[in-house]
């Protein structure tokens, strides 16, 4: 810690050099204005349009979510009800499927895995890049059907849909919203394809595996768990769809079937799902703490190959979710030993990046800012998953506020801060423009504090047994709701504020040039914003990923103090 | 191509576990409603397949020699052979429609009651998974058709043959599903002696 500290503030490479003394020009031609008008943009087979398209489209999805997370907290402001119960099911569903299915899926991989992965590897463009607009708009068809659901009255069945309750009891519009879903999952399984594809077959001379940079490591890994996992949910999405229709009773138990058997389908997704969602984070987290150290990821091929092992050891462990469903207890061992497993590739993660920090030569630029918080809040959300993974102790905190706290920790505090660390380290590559390091770092802390102040309290919540998916409780919880409820207001303002500062700088922002960061990796090689295919010419390998040289960096320093320069 | 099939055997897993689970839970409905299926059309179904597979493996290597009359006439043959399969399968379907076998809509059991709700599922199993089957087929003629408007065009020489060879692979893989559905659903109860 001690020598991480003393160097940071010294060897840091100054915010964007350059940039502000406007030695950079915008490049003239470039892959934003290479064509004209709303249609070549709709019709686009660029990578990097496509990748603006999504994060365009997602930050709607985000914000929709985030009006229905309003809602929920609103409610839970106080003990009594605000909202009738129907309409806080809704909320709560509504908010749910959006923001895992219309969000945290696509967002890490489709936009700054569809922007980078291709040139990271020093490639023209994906594989096959009508496909890649085929899932843009598979995504959006399918949003909209989802969306549409919510218009005309909503779905109250959670964003789990458990059987018979979806099958059988439900009023509400399950078939339509199961059909976008549907629908989204064709469009994660094209990017997977496309990206599988790719990094096998276009990477640039001297790009071999071991040189790959670990973002594209995940995004790979990743699109495994998307090509093996998505058609199992897709087709259950069918059976359920199926059977709300046609009345035949698969999963309902007064027709002979087995309400159970929905949820290992669904989790036999859904669990590895969750790993769709953080393995791109963990990618992003690897580059950040590499460049804001200045060196290389400590342990590399013990990164590259965990994020391989999580997903396969993803798949084998969904049981986890049945304990109390009424499986064998046997059975239930089992998952529970399996989920102890499977958080060892996470924690060998974990413990590498803080070996690389140390003797790092660190800067505290906002994408590490967000890379720091990342460590911390992963940290509390695997380990309370361990907790959830212990048999007996889940059986006290199942369907609790605990659960709540888990996988906010793990999606929110991990994969959205990962996102939006990604977002600002990119910018500049995006845009050819900087945002406003002071406003990044501000909206960086309130996210923070505003994270930890919504979620924290509800671990205690849930141990103290608060359940999950009701719009009333005692009056004894309330203190603890009213945190959480002021948290998520500060978090909704550090929320908003990068939509402001980052648009202002799209006009506003300092130019930066190719490598505003001083970083290592093909993407900074190229021209901010780049052109339509990448490079100029096909850029040739020679090195491996990360090779930053900490130490260079600190003797420079002790020279310049000596001549009295600093 | 690799990756894409393996994505689909995903798809079929989550049908084939629902599969087993139903013949766990209702072994005996679920016999007596596979016998309600024509094994002897299902049968005659499976060897067309087959010979559409080797008239597809046929083509693929006449299109690695470069004789370009000659994978046009398998791929036809093949595609023949393909509408033949949909043909017999679309005659089952309204036979199952005319029998009261459809789930859902038009449904009447009338032997043992108690089977009734067991067998509703294996039927409606049989017509999702023949039927994804079905739609596999439908692509598979349209994939061949877009091949041999190719071959025609003189696109394939031995150097470069990789569509039809991508087609042929996903052509046998669809074979494959149906080599293990066919038994699955047509073969479990003993044909009568
Ligand atoms: C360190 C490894 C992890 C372990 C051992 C673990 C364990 C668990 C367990 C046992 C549950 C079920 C608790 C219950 O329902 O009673 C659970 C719930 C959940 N976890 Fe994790 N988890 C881990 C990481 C993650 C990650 C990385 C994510 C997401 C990015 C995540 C997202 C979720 C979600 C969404 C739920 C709740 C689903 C629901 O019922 O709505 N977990 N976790
Ligand atoms: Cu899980």
């Amino acid at each position: 810690m001690e020598t991480a500290s003393t160097i940071s503030t010294t060897t840091a490479p100054t915010t964007m050099p350059g940039a502000a003394n406007g030695v950079f020009e915008m490049p003239k031609v470039t892959y934003l204005n290479a064509q004209e008008g709303i249609k070549s943009w709709l019709l686009t087979g660029d990578h990097k349009r496509i990748a603006i398209l999504y994060l365009i489209s997602i930050s709607v999805f985000f914000a929709l979510g985030g009006v229905f997370a309003s809602l929920i907290r609103i409610e839970l402001l106080t003990p009594g009800p605000e909202l009738d119960a129907e309409m806080y099911n809704r909320a709560f569903t509504a908010h749910g499927i959006i923001m895992v299915f219309m969000f945290l899926i696509p967002a890490i991989p489709a936009v700054l895995g569809n922007f980078l992965l291709p040139i990271m590897i020093g490639a023209r463009d994906l594989a096959f890049p009508k496909v890649n607009l085929l899932s843009w708009y598979l995504y959006i068809i399918g949003g909209a059907l989802t969306m549409s659901a919510m218009v005309i009255g909503g779905v109250d069945t959670g964003w789990t849909f458990y059987t018979p309750y979806s099958t059988t009891y439900s009023q509400s519009y399950v078939f339509l919203t199961g059909l976008g879903i549907f629908i989204m999952g064709f469009s994660s399984i094209t990017t997977g394809l496309n990206f599988v594809i790719t990094t096998h077959k276009m990477r640039a001379p001297g790009m071999t595996w071991s040189r790959l940079p670990l973002f594209v490591w995940s995004q790979y890994a990743t699109s495994l768990v998307m090509l093996l996992g998505t058609p199992v949910i897709a087709i259950t999405v069918v059976l359920l769809a199926a059977e709300r229709v046609f009345g035949v009773g698969i999963f309902n138990p007064n027709l002979g079937g087995d309400p159970v058997l929905f949820q290992h389908l669904f989790w036999f997704y859904s669990h590895p799902a969750v790993y769709i969602m953080i393995l791109p984070a963990m990618g992003v987290i690897s580059e950040l703490i590499a460049a804001f150290s200045r060196r290389r990821v400590f342990g590399y091929s013990f990164v590259a190959f965990s994020s391989l092992a999580i997903a396969i050891f993803g798949f084998l462990v969904w049981g986890h979710h049945l304990f109390v469903s009424g499986q064998s207890a046997y059975a239930g061992i089992i998952f529970s030993i399996l989920s102890f497993i499977v958080a060892i590739p996470s924690a060998v993660k974990v413990f590498n990046w803080t070996t690389t920090l140390y003797k790092g030569s660190i800067s505290y630029e906002t994408p590490m800012l967000y890379a720091l918080a990342f460590i911390g809040l992963f940290a509390i959300g695997g380990l309370t998953g361990l907790f959830c993974a212990a048999l007996g102790l889940d059986v006290h905190i199942t369907d609790t506020y605990f659960i709540i706290a888990h996988f906010h920790y793990v999606m929110v505090g991990s994969t959205v801060i990962a996102y939006l660390g990604g977002i600002h380290y990119w910018w500049p590559k995006m845009t050819g423009r900087g945002y406003p390091e002071f406003w990044g770092k501000l909206s960086a802390l309130l996210i923070y504090v505003g994270f930890n102040l919504t979620f924290f309290p509800q671990f205690i919540l849930g141990y103290l047994g608060m359940p999950r998916r009701y719009h009333v409780y005692p009056p004894e919880y309330q203190v603890l709701n009213i945190l959480s409820t002021a948290g998520a207001s500060v978090l909704a303002v550090g929320f908003m504020m990068p939509v402001f500062y980052l648009l202002w700088s799209l006009k506003y922002g300092p130019i930066t040039g190719p490598n505003p960061w001083g970083a290592k990796g093909l993407e900074w090689e190229t021209a901010s914003p780049p052109p339509t295919f990448n490079f100029d010419a096909t850029p040739i390998v020679t090195e491996e990923a990360y090779a930053y040289d900490a130490e260079a960096d600190e003797a420079a320093y002790q020279a310049a103090l000596q001549q009295g320069k600093r | 191509m690799w990756a894409f099939l393996v994505t689909e055997v995903m798809f079929f897993g989550g049908l084939f576990l629902a599969y087993t689970f139903l013949r766990w839970k209702h072994h005996d409905a679920v016999v007596a409603a596979s016998g309600h299926l024509d094994w002897i059309l299902g049968g005659v179904n499976t060897g067309v397949l087959l010979v559409s597979s080797l008239t597809m493996a046929m083509a693929v290597h006449a299109a690695q020699e470069g004789k370009r009359k000659a994978t046009v006439n398998f791929l036809i043959l093949t595609m023949i052979l393909g509408a033949v399969f949909l043909g017999v399968k679309a005659f089952e379907y309204s036979h199952k429609w005319h029998d009261g076998l459809f789930p859902g809509f038009n449904f009447h059991w009338i032997e043992n009651p108690a089977y009734a709700g067991g067998a509703e599922m294996f039927l409606f199993l049989y017509f999702v998974m023949t039927g994804l089957h079905g739609l596999h087929m439908v692509v598979g003629i349209g994939l061949v058709a877009w091949i041999i408007k190719r071959a025609n065009r003189g696109d394939f020489t031995p150097e470069y043959n990789i569509p039809v060879e991508i087609t042929g692979l996903y052509w046998h893989f669809v074979d494959i599903v149906w080599i293990f559905l066919y038994p699955l659903l047509y073969l479990i109860q003993p044909p009568h002696h």
